[in-house]
């Protein structure tokens, strides 16, 4: 059996994405969706999106919303595969988080 | 007005610093063909500039998609050179970057360095030709021949080439350290 290399952590980018496609948006609707959801403090690349749609649409966890209007600006939505990502990611991050607290104690602010 | 400016850069990074200068004090970048740089009059800083290398050739249907999703997100190309795009944004549109995680910013400096690298290639390849082609006449007739002063030349700029990716190598490699800790 080859190694799983599924239980990484999610990129930030790949993580936000797949946050932002909860309900359709096209490429620019994402970069300002993931800036206002992170107060600007994350503004993805231009080439870094579009790298992360690619692979994430390969992977099947968003998909192309077909929309005749206007064929130029593909919207794209997230599936079911891709949600199941986002609730393990979540997991994951609430058990960094409450190690976190614990051990570090309320020194963080 | 249009102001037409002869220049030659080797380093993209510098080059896009300079644009973004030239952006700040008024002048934005229209056009571009070798060396040859056309700015007009623009309000300072309304342009922020970028240069990337493309994975294909312009017209090749990879790097049509690419632009074309460029475009959708407000990014404006504004001229092209064999697989390099040069790049504008709206200044108020917020911060414009083309690669904002290590990992794409190393597969692109990467992608320069495989450029001169295969720049580098071809003129040791032809370099090294016709140095053997002067050698040879050399043994045979005891002159030296067009072919070793113009095979010398070649492989000297094959080097030149070569070491223009060297300053690339080091930042991938500094990168990638940076990559062991963080994203």
């Amino acid at each position: 059996m080859p190694e799983s290399t599924e239980r990484g952590a999610l990129t930030e980018a790949v993580y936000y994405i797949l946050l932002s496609l909860y309900s359709q948006l096209h490429g620019y609707g994402i970069m300002q969706k993931i800036k206002e959801l992170t107060d600007e403090r994350v503004e993805l690349g231009a080439g870094t999106l579009y790298g992360a749609i690619s692979t994430l649409l390969e992977k099947g966890w968003i998909k192309p919303i077909n929309d005749q209007k206007d064929s130029r600006k593909k919207e794209y939505l997230i599936t079911e595969t891709g949600k199941s990502v986002v609730n393990g990611e979540i997991k994951r991050l609430e058990e960094l988080i409450k190690n976190g607290k614990q051990i570090a104690g309320g020194g963080y602010q | 007005m249009k102001h037409i400016i002869r220049k030659a850069y080797w380093n993209y990074e510098k080059e896009e610093k300079w644009l973004n200068e030239m952006s700040s004090k008024g002048l934005a970048l229209t056009d571009f063909s070798w060396c040859r740089y056309v700015f007009e009059d623009a309000t300072e800083g309304e342009y922020i500039y970028r240069i990337e290398l493309l994975d294909h050739p312009i017209k090749h249907p990879e790097s049509k998609k690419y632009l074309n999703f460029l475009e959708e997100i407000g990014v404006e190309i504004v001229a092209y050179y064999m697989k390099w795009v040069y790049l504008r944004k709206k200044t108020y549109e917020g911060k414009f970057d083309v690669y904002s995680d290590i990992d794409s910013k190393i597969k692109h400096y990467k992608k320069v360095n495989l450029w001169w690298s295969m720049l580098a290639g071809v003129e040791f390849g032809a370099g090294l030709l016709n140095v053997v082609i002067g050698l040879i006449y050399l043994v045979l007739e005891g002159e030296v021949n067009f072919n070793l002063i113009i095979g010398s030349i070649l492989s000297i700029i094959g080097f030149l080439f070569l070491g223009l990716g060297r300053p690339l190598r080091e930042k991938i490699k500094k990168l990638k350290n940076e990559r062991e800790i963080r994203e």
